[in-house]
C-alpha cells in the first residue's frame, strides 16, 4: 500500500516536470496553429503511457539501483576498502584504485543500454535511415563510449589531472574523425554526447565522482567533483563515430575484394584466351 | 487484443534485456568484489520490476504518442511557414523543457552547496538559492538559444560540423580565460540538460523538419539539435562563472 502512495507521489512529481512541456505544445497548437491534433486520442493516451512508464521507472530506480549503486560507489571509493585496512603514509598511487575504474565503466556501460532517451534516439536513427543503422549496434557503441569516458574522468580524478586538458583532446579527435567519417552519422554522432547522461547515469555518475572527490586526500569536491558527466558526453562521439568507419572500412575492404576476384577472373579467362590462341 | 498483448509481452522482455547489465554489474561488485550480502533484497526485486514496466510504458507510449506530436507540429509550423513563430516555439521548447528539469535542479542544487563551503559565495541559504536559479536560468536560456540555433540550421541547411566546431573552439577559449572552479560544472551541465522527455520530442522535431522542407535529408539535417543543447550551456555557464566572481 506504501509503495501505491510512493507511485502516486512519484507520478505527480512527473506530472509537474512535464507540464511546462504539455503547456507549450497545447499552446502553440491551439494559438498558433489552430488545428486539432491530428490522432488526438493515440497521442493522449501515449502521453499518459509514457508518464506512467516513467513514474514507475523513477520509483524503482530509487527503491533498488540508486541507493545500492550509491552505496557501492562509496565503499569501493573508501580507504579502508583500497588499503585494506592497512596505515597508509606513502602517497596514493592511481594503481590501487583499479577495481574504481572497472566498476566506472561497467556501471557506465550498463546504465547506458537501459537509458530511455538514447533508446528514442537511435529507434528513430533506425527508422530515418531505413535500417542502415542498426539501434543496438548504435547503443552498444554508444556504451562503450561512455563506459571508456567515465573510467578515464576516474583515473583523472584520482590523479588529479586538470580537466580541460582531457576535454580538449577529446574535441581534437573530434575534429579530425569528423572529416573522416561517413558524412551521414555525423549529425547522429554529435547528437548521441548529449543523449547519454540523463535519468539513470548522471545520479550514479555524479556520486562516483563526488564519493571519490572527497575520499581522496588532497582533492577538492569543487574542482575535481565535477567533471564526469562531460567525459561521459563526449566520449560517445567518438565512439559512434569510429563504429561508422568501421563498418565503413569493412563493407570496403568487402567490396575490394569482390573487385579483385572479378579481376583476377578476367585476367584468367584471358589467360586462357591467350594460351588458345597460337 | 491478442495481438496488442503479445506486443506488449515482446516489449517486456526486451526491457528485461535492457536491464540486464546493470542486474549483473551490480550483482557482481557486490558478492565477488566487495563480498558484502544483498541489503533488502525484496525491496530491490520489488524496484527493478517496476523499472522493467516502466521503461515498457515509457517505449511504448514513445510511439504513440511524443513521437507523432513532434513531428505533427514540425509538419504544421513547415507549413504554414512562419519563421518567427517556429523560432519562438524552438526557444520556448528549449527554456520550459529544462528551466523544470529534475537532474539540473539536483545538480545545481549540489555546485550551490560546493561552492559556498570552497567560499566562493557566502555560506547562506540566499545566496546559495540564489547561485542555483542563477545557474538554472543561465542553462534554461542556453539550451533554449541553442534549439533556435539547430532549427535555423535545419531551415538553411547549414552543414552542422562547422558550427559545432566552431562552438569547441569558443569552449576552448573560454576554458581559458574562465575562473577553475565554475570549469567542472559549466562542463557537466552541457550533458544534464537534456532530459527523457526533451529528447524524444527534439528529435521527432528536427526529423519532421527535415523531412518537411524540400531539399533536407532527415538523416543528415534533422539530427544535431541535442548537440547544440549540449554545447552553448557549457560557454553560457562559464560567463556566468565569469560574471560573478
Amino acid at each position: 500500500m506504501d509503495l501505491f502512495f510512493e507511485f502516486l507521489t512519484t507520478l505527480k512529481n512527473t506530472v509537474v516536470d512535464v507540464l511546462p512541456i504539455l503547456s507549450i505544445i497545447l499552446g502553440f497548437q491551439l494559438l498558433v496553429i489552430r488545428k486539432p491534433i491530428p490522432h488526438v486520442k493515440q497521442v493522449g493516451f501515449g502521453f499518459i503511457y509514457v508518464l506512467i512508464g516513467l513514474a514507475l521507472f523513477l520509483l524503482g530506480l530509487e527503491k533498488a539501483l540508486f541507493p545500492l549503486g550509491k552505496l557501492m560507489a562509496e565503499q569501493l571509493t573508501s580507504p579502508g576498502f583500497i588499503h585494506a585496512g592497512e596505515e597508509v603514509l606513502t602517497a596514493i598511487h592511481w594503481t590501487d584504485y583499479t577495481w574504481v575504474y572497472i566498476f566506472a565503466a561497467a556501471i557506465g556501460f550498463s546504465t547506458t543500454i537501459a537509458e530511455p532517451s538514447l533508446i528514442a534516439v537511435a529507434l528513430k536513427a533506425e527508422d530515418v535511415s531505413g535500417g542502415a543503422i542498426n539501434s543496438n549496434s548504435l547503443r552498444i557503441s554508444v556504451a562503450i563510449g561512455v563506459a571508456i569516458g567515465i573510467a578515464l574522468g576516474s583515473y583523472r580524478i584520482v590523479v588529479g589531472h586538470p580537466i580541460h586538458y582531457y576535454i580538449i583532446t577529446g574535441y581534437v579527435v573530434v575534429v579530425i574523425q569528423t572529416f573522416f567519417c561517413p558524412k551521414l552519422i555525423v549529425p547522429l554522432a554529435y547528437d548521441s554526447g548529449g543523449v547519454t547522461t540523463s535519468t539513470v547515469t548522471v545520479p550514479l555518475v555524479a556520486a562516483l565522482g563526488l564519493g571519490l572527490a572527497s575520499t581522496i586526500p588532497g582533492r577538492s569536491p569543487l574542482i575535481d567533483g565535477f567533471g564526469l558527466i562531460a567525459f561521459a558526453s563526449l566520449f560517445p562521439i567518438i565512439a559512434v563515430m569510429a563504429y561508422a568507419q568501421l563498418t565503413e572500412a569493412k563493407a570496403h575492404r568487402a567490396d575490394k575484394k569482390l573487385e579483385k576476384r572479378k579481376i583476377d577472373k578476367i585476367n584468367k579467362r584471358n589467360l586462357n584466351k591467350n594460351d588458345k590462341t597460337p | 487484443m491478442h495481438n496488442q498483448f503479445f506486443v506488449f509481452l515482446k516489449a517486456l522482455l526486451g526491457s528485461c534485456k535492457d536491464l540486464l547489465p546493470i542486474i549483473l554489474v551490480i550483482a557482481f561488485f557486490q558478492f565477488a568484489v566487495l563480498q558484502q550480502p544483498m541489503p533488502n533484497i525484496g525491496d530491490i526485486l520489488i524496484g527493478l520490476a517496476l523499472v522493467v514496466l516502466g521503461l515498457t510504458f515509457f517505449i511504448y507510449g514513445l510511439e504513440m504518442g511524443l513521437f507523432p506530436i513532434g513531428e505533427s507540429m514540425a509538419q504544421a509550423f513547415a507549413k504554414k511557414g512562419s519563421i518567427s513563430w517556429l523560432l519562438t516555439f524552438s526557444f520556448c521548447l528549449g527554456f520550459g523543457t529544462t528551466v523544470a528539469e529534475p537532474s539540473l535542479i539536483a545538480v545545481a542544487k549540489e555546485a550551490a552547496i560546493v561552492a559556498a563551503s570552497g567560499g566562493i559565495i557566502s555560506d547562506t541559504i540566499e545566496s546559495q538559492l540564489s547561485y542555483a536559479n542563477g545557474l538554472r536560468f543561465t542553462v534554461a536560456f542556453a539550451v533554449g538559444f541553442a534549439i533556435v540555433v539547430g532549427v535555423l540550421r535545419i531551415l538553411r541547411g547549414w552543414p552542422i560540423q562547422y558550427l559545432i566546431l566552431g562552438g569547441y573552439v569558443v569552449v576552448v577559449l573560454m576554458t581559458m580565460i574562465a575562473p577553475s572552479w565554475i570549469i567542472g560544472i559549466a562542463y557537466d551541465s552541457g550533458g544534464v540538460t537534456t532530459s527523457t522527455i526533451t529528447v524524444p520530442l527534439v528529435t521527432a522535431l528536427g526529423v519532421g523538419l527535415a523531412s518537411a522542407i524540400k531539399g533536407r535529408n532527415p538523416m543528415i539535417d534533422g539530427f544535431g539539435l541535442i548537440a547544440f543543447a549540449s554545447l552553448t550551456p557549457m560557454v553560457f555557464v562559464m560567463i556566468y562563472g565569469m560574471v560573478i566572481s
